[in-house]
């Protein structure tokens, strides 16, 4: 195909789009790591902004890390034998529940957050614990799992597999998880790393539901953002990309696995 | 029938958690704005010009957003499932990260590209001698708003393009169809339902974007920005129950659409 001034013209868009999308991220990592923003990289780099953040917020980094794994765990426990159940029975009463379960991904996390304050708003010892904006998590992430476990049982033909399996004489506990269960490693791993960088980066419902003691990652950013210098909010911003770029990356490396083995 | 009953029991753990802190929180919202004087807060919604213009334009400036990344989303994709150079596979999977960025982080990105200190802030002052400013503006939010758009419809451009029916581009070729009359009407009509589909997924993230706007602090006042202030500010429960039920069913609205189209609902940040 000869490349003609279309190609170019293409190109030069293409690429500036992909600039809109990167300069940002880079410019927020350069600027954290310099002493002063304004100067320029010139002015030397450092990471006293980095421990500054370190010194101010690593509470929410703990308290982020924590909810996200919990978030999972969760996730994991229910998540995964109600795709199983939705796989395997086809009944309107399936549909109606398929509907409630993904529900949630349609809803602003405003809405939702309004809504658990308006029942459990009262009860004080839940509102301040960590578990309120557990739950939220939860709500917002599991339909996620839930659809990335249920779209790997729909492309096997888990019931063969099954029947095999029954033939010999497992019981269903046993088929569940020596059967079903590695069979959709791939969707249960993709639903987990979903869950880990959605929980790690939710701000619209955790803003509603934090409490001062309880202060996730990215409320700290919002916090920090309106209040702190522009360097301490890069640090930071550094530090919470930091953590869901390994996340993305194995993401991406998990998606383009089974294409290299066809 | 015994198999039935244990195939049932793996559903209740999931049934009892978003009964409790899903459905039974929707019903309280929807319970509450209805409560207070027979739902008066649906009726200062359709006459309070306040609310009817912060609803106008979040709606507005979603669906300008919408089409800006429909048309900018289009041409990346097609080029990039086109041709093959260097480097292509890194651009992808950066044009993907976006995607998962909270609201806040891409409103702090904003700033970064178009704040006092921002790139364009520079560039302004390099060319013209006047620091260029949008960030904290309607161009801010749309700005933002583009960011976490571009990827999504990229992504389900690329996905559609690739299963493109080459023999019907040749056809068109061979009977002398030239590159406009093939866009529009072999390469488009194809990628009509993945576009509607990722439009609504767009144009539902941008309308319950409230990170994003959150960061900026914009004087505009968008629906989410309406929501919160409602609710802390003048601590109207009612209010906020109704605008955000609104919110709610319009974004749900939109889904079910991208749904009926065939596309998957990628996360919704912002």
């Amino acid at each position: 195909m000869k490349k003609g001034m279309y190609f170019y013209l293409q190109l030069a868009f293409t690429l500036l789009v992909c600039a809109f999308l990167i300069v940002p991220i880079f410019m927020s990592i350069t600027a954290g790591l310099t002493n002063n923003y304004f100067v320029g990289v010139k002015s030397g780099l450092t990471l006293r902004w980095v421990e500054q953040v370190w010194r101010m917020y690593a509470d929410t980094i703990w308290l982020t890390m924590g909810i996200a794994l919990v978030t999972t765990l969760v996730n994991l426990c229910i998540g995964v034998p109600c795709a199983y159940y939705l796989a395997r029975t086809r009944s309107k009463l399936s549909a109606f529940l398929d509907e409630c379960l993904t529900l949630p991904i349609a809803i602003p996390g405003m809405a939702i957050a309004l809504g658990l304050i308006s029942v459990y708003g009262g009860i004080s010892e839940f509102r301040m614990s960590w578990l309120f904006i557990l739950v939220g998590h939860v709500i917002f992430t599991l339909p996620f799992m839930v659809k990335s476990v249920l779209a790997v049982l729909q492309s096997i033909n888990f019931r063969v597999l099954e029947e095999g399996a029954a033939s010999l004489g497992a019981s269903f506990w046993q088929r569940f998880f020596h059967v079903i269960v590695p069979n959709c490693k791939t969707g249960i791993v993709s639903g987990v790393l979903m869950t880990l960088t959605l929980s790690a980066g939710e701000f619209n419902l955790t803003w509603m539901l934090h409490t001062p003691l309880t202060k996730t990652l990215p409320v700290g950013l919002a916090d920090s953002y309106a209040s702190m210098r522009l360097e301490v909010s890069s640090a930071y911003t550094l530090i919470f990309l930091g953590m869901i770029l390994p996340l993305l990356i194995a993401a991406q490396w998990l998606n383009r696995k089974p294409k290299r083995m066809a | 029938m015994k198999q039935n009953r244990q195939y049932t029991l793996l559903i209740i753990p999931a049934l009892i958690i978003s009964a409790a802190f899903f459905l039974l929180p929707m019903a309280k919202l929807v319970w509450l704005s209805l409560a207070e004087q027979h739902g008066i807060s649906y009726w200062y919604i359709l006459t309070k010009p306040m609310y009817l213009k912060s609803l106008w334009s979040t709606f507005l400036l979603s669906a300008v957003v919408t089409i800006a990344s429909l048309v900018i989303a289009t041409i990346v994709g097609l080029f990039l499932t086109r041709h093959e150079f260097k480097g292509k596979s890194i651009l992808v999977a950066m044009l993907s990260f976006p995607l998962v960025f909270p609201g806040v982080v891409i409103g702090f990105f904003v700033i970064m590209l178009a704040g006092r200190q921002g790139l364009f802030a520079e560039l302004g002052l390099a060319l013209t001698g006047d620091r260029w400013t949008l960030a904290y503006s309607i161009s801010g939010l749309f700005i933002g708003y583009l960011y976490f758009s571009i990827p999504r419809v990229v992504l389900t451009v690329m996905g559609a393009a690739e299963k493109l029916d080459h023999n019907l581009m040749e056809a068109g070729r061979s009977l002398g169809a030239n590159r406009w009359q093939l866009l529009r009407d072999v390469t488009l009509p194809a990628l009509t339902p993945g576009l509607i589909s990722s439009g609504s997924i767009c144009f539902a993230t941008s309308m319950g974007a409230f990170g994003t706007a959150f960061t900026l602090a914009t004087n505009l006042n968008v629906l989410p920005m309406t929501i919160y202030t409602e609710f802390t500010l003048n601590a109207n429960f009612a209010m906020a129950a109704a605008l955000s039920l609104i919110l709610g069913f319009i974004t749900w609205l939109c889904l079910t659409i991208a749904r009926r189209q065939g596309g998957s609902s990628l996360g919704m940040g912002g």
